[in-house]
């Protein structure tokens, strides 16, 4: 996972493992992300994501492996970390029951700073909420909350930003949105390391790695994630896709098949072209309609679903 | 020292925000403390006994006409039979039954004496004991009326006589309440304070917030402060509403002993069991689990910290549980001060053993207190 790059690393992760009870969270996790590099962690629920995230804010002890943060250890200078990073967790944890200001405030006074201080790195993020600022945090929708806890963690100006399924149930909009902040953050040379279940975010970062059960599955730039994808990728649809799945199924020349939205995702064991009019030939015979069939470029999520099988 | 000023005005937003818990924080302990000592009584009032009088002579009608009389009683019916009373008694409809026999008058004066017969439900332990001990008084006093009356004093030399001279101290109208105000006092503080700065310490748990402290530099005992300090405060303002408006107006109750002691052992008492509250809920994760671990200590201490009975009347093994209760010494305190008059000589034991509470509770609090989850 070491690349021959000269460039400092802002989070280092060496073979971290955690264990609960049964169930192995992490097993020996193993990345890097750079200075000012906006890293995503992809996977699905419960593939570790929010432990790892946990070790790195120095909430949790680590049962094997070790990490650092900007350079320092998350166990023995965890609170010099504690100072330079910005943790959002994944639930929405800032005070119901204060205002907007009051939370903002709050938060700042605990490191020491004032909002004013530090109101150019949030003002692009504030201005949006400034008008619910009298509101209590509580009552907020769901995008302006999140908008509000990245500005909490942003308030003591942090060098690294760990954000924790930020997205996660927040609109379309909001969530582009966000995206686009968390852009303009990365121009101001904060390193992120962002956590999501949604591919489609996935090729916005510089980064990603691809978790699922513990384990890192690769480490790339999305580009290249799509680029290493060796097999042709087809996208099959006809009249009735219900009925689609289970015949297409049936077929041995089909590798591995999909449903993806309107269309089914399909991967051919050996030569494309003869297989696929093969499939056609079959499809027709079995009386399907309207059948629509071409290669294409292949997503982050076949990507994954590959790696995963 | 900065942070906690930080930390102590989010402590009061939040809790004078919250519309429930001024009212609760202000209103149950008045309430309380006007409707329980009125309503708890030792003293027996109204038991029903159910007379069987076979004589229906003066004499047993004078006996009974008295026994009204008292106020403790109340006559409910005459029966003819003693199992007809036996079975009002067993219809709960009587407390006891008094029965006088059939030559009671006749008895008194021809042979000098006669007798009664007196059965008590004793299913309630205490107003048995206490209606027995009533009706035997009253009868006593009755016979020796009759003994008056009968013989002229002039005509005999006055029987020896001792006579009792009571003298009541420290509450000499030995009125119930004065005993049990200071006792209540001492329970609603303990209530306010214990479950108010638990529920709201575990708070943090329940919505996350404090993975927000925990990533902070703020420390373990800044946020502990944090939390401790607004309800020492207002244990400090709820029992000084308690003392000097409803004590004092309401039951007249002016305290004896030095106001400074009594301060100064309340905000003792308040460190000790405010970390009692913050300890249970290092341990729980939701507001629910504390109101039940807290109800369980609560019930035990209260119950066995000598407010309603006596610690020193209960068995051995229970009389040492009693002494682990922080609540026990306070209410001894509060009543040897307010009432005795009692000062810091008096009072070595009940200090160090709060002030041992007070450290224990809190440093185990602390310890237990993860900032690494």
């Amino acid at each position: 996972m070491i690349e021959n790059d000269k460039t400092p690393w802002d989070i280092n992760c060496r073979c971290v493992s955690k264990r609960y009870g049964s169930v192995q969270a992490l097993s020996s996790v193993s990345f890097s992300v750079r200075k000012g590099e906006l890293f995503g962690l992809i996977g699905p629920d419960g593939a570790g994501k929010t432990t790892l995230f946990r070790i790195l804010s120095t909430l949790m002890l680590a049962d094997e492996g070790s990490a650092e943060v900007n350079g320092l250890h998350v166990v023995k200078d965890y609170v010099e970390i504690r100072k330079r990073i910005g943790y959002m967790p994944g639930r929405f944890s800032l005070y119901q029951d204060l205002s907007v200001e009051e939370n903002l405030n709050f938060f700042a006074a605990l490191f020491a700073t004032t909002v004013e201080e530090n109101y150019d790195l949030i003002r692009d993020i504030y201005v949006q909420i400034e008008p619910f600022r009298k509101r209590r945090a509580g009552k907020l929708s769901g995008g302006m909350k999140q908008k509000l806890a990245l500005c909490c963690a942003l308030i003591h100006r942090p060098v690294v930003l760990l954000l924790d399924e930020p997205t996660t149930g927040v609109d379309v909009v909001s969530r582009r949105e966000f995206w686009d902040m968390l852009k303009r953050l990365k121009e101001q040379n904060i390193s992120i390391l962002v956590s999501t279940p949604y591919m489609d975010e996935a090729r916005l970062c510089d980064r990603i790695a691809l978790m699922q059960s513990g384990r890192i599955l690769s480490v790339e730039t999305p580009q290249h994630i799509i680029e290493k994808y060796s097999d042709k990728l087809y996208a099959l649809r006809t009249a009735d896709m219900a009925r689609l799945i289970c015949d297409v199924q049936q077929m041995d020349c089909v590798e591995s098949c999909f449903a993806f939205g309107e269309y089914l995702h399909l991967t051919f064991s050996d030569d494309d072209q003869a297989a696929c009019l093969v499939l056609l030939d079959y499809l027709k015979k079995k009386g399907h309609q309207d059948v629509v069939c071409h290669p294409i470029v292949p997503s982050i999520e076949d990507c994954f679903i590959k790696l995963m099988r | 020292m900065r942070v906690i000023l930080f930390l102590l005005r989010k402590e009061f937003v939040q809790i004078f925000r919250n519309r429930m818990f001024l009212p609760m924080i202000f209103a149950m302990p008045l309430v309380q403390l006007l409707v329980l000592p009125l309503a708890a009584n030792y003293e027996m009032k109204n038991i029903v006994a159910v007379v069987v009088d076979h004589d229906r002579s003066m004499v047993s009608q004078q006996l009974v006409e008295k026994i009204a009389a008292s106020g403790y009683f109340r006559i409910h019916a005459y029966p003819t039979s003693f199992d007809e009373a036996f079975s009002l008694i067993e219809g709960d409809r009587g407390d006891l039954i008094l029965e006088i026999p059939k030559d009671f008058e006749s008895r008194l004066i021809e042979r000098g004496g006669s007798s009664v017969f007196i059965a008590v439900n004793a299913i309630n332990g205490i107003k048995a004991s206490l209606g027995g001990a009533y009706l035997r008084q009253i009868l006593t006093s009755f016979s020796s009326e009759l003994r008056e009356r009968q013989m002229p004093v002039a005509a005999f030399p006055p029987l020896p006589l001792i006579r009792l001279k009571t003298s009541v101290r420290f509450n000499p109208i030995m009125s119930y309440r004065h005993f049990m105000v200071p006792g209540f006092l001492v329970l609603l503080v303990t209530i306010i304070s214990t479950y108010m700065c638990g529920l709201h310490a575990v708070k943090e748990k329940e919505n996350g917030s404090i993975e927000q402290i925990n990533v902070s530099p703020v420390k373990k005992y800044q946020f502990i402060l944090g939390k401790l300090i607004p309800f020492w405060i207002l244990g400090v303002v709820v029992f000084s509403l308690g003392l000097f408006v409803v004590a004092r107006w309401v039951y007249g109750i002016l305290p004896v002993g030095s106001l400074l002691l009594l301060y100064a052992y309340l905000l003792l008492y308040l460190v000790a069991m405010l970390g009692l509250g913050l300890l249970v809920s290092t341990y729980c994760h939701t507001q629910q689990q504390v109101m039940f671990t807290m109800f369980f200590f609560m019930m035990i201490f209260i119950l066995m910290s000598g407010l309603f009975t006596p610690i020193e009347s209960m068995p051995r093994w229970a009389y040492l549980i009693a002494c682990c209760s922080p609540i026990t010494y306070f209410t001894e305190v509060a009543r040897m001060v307010i009432l005795k008059g009692s000062d810091f000589s008096h009072l070595h034991i009940h200090i160090g053993m709060m002030s041992f509470f007070a450290l224990l509770f809190n440093s185990w609090a602390v310890i237990n207190y993860k900032k690494t989850l």
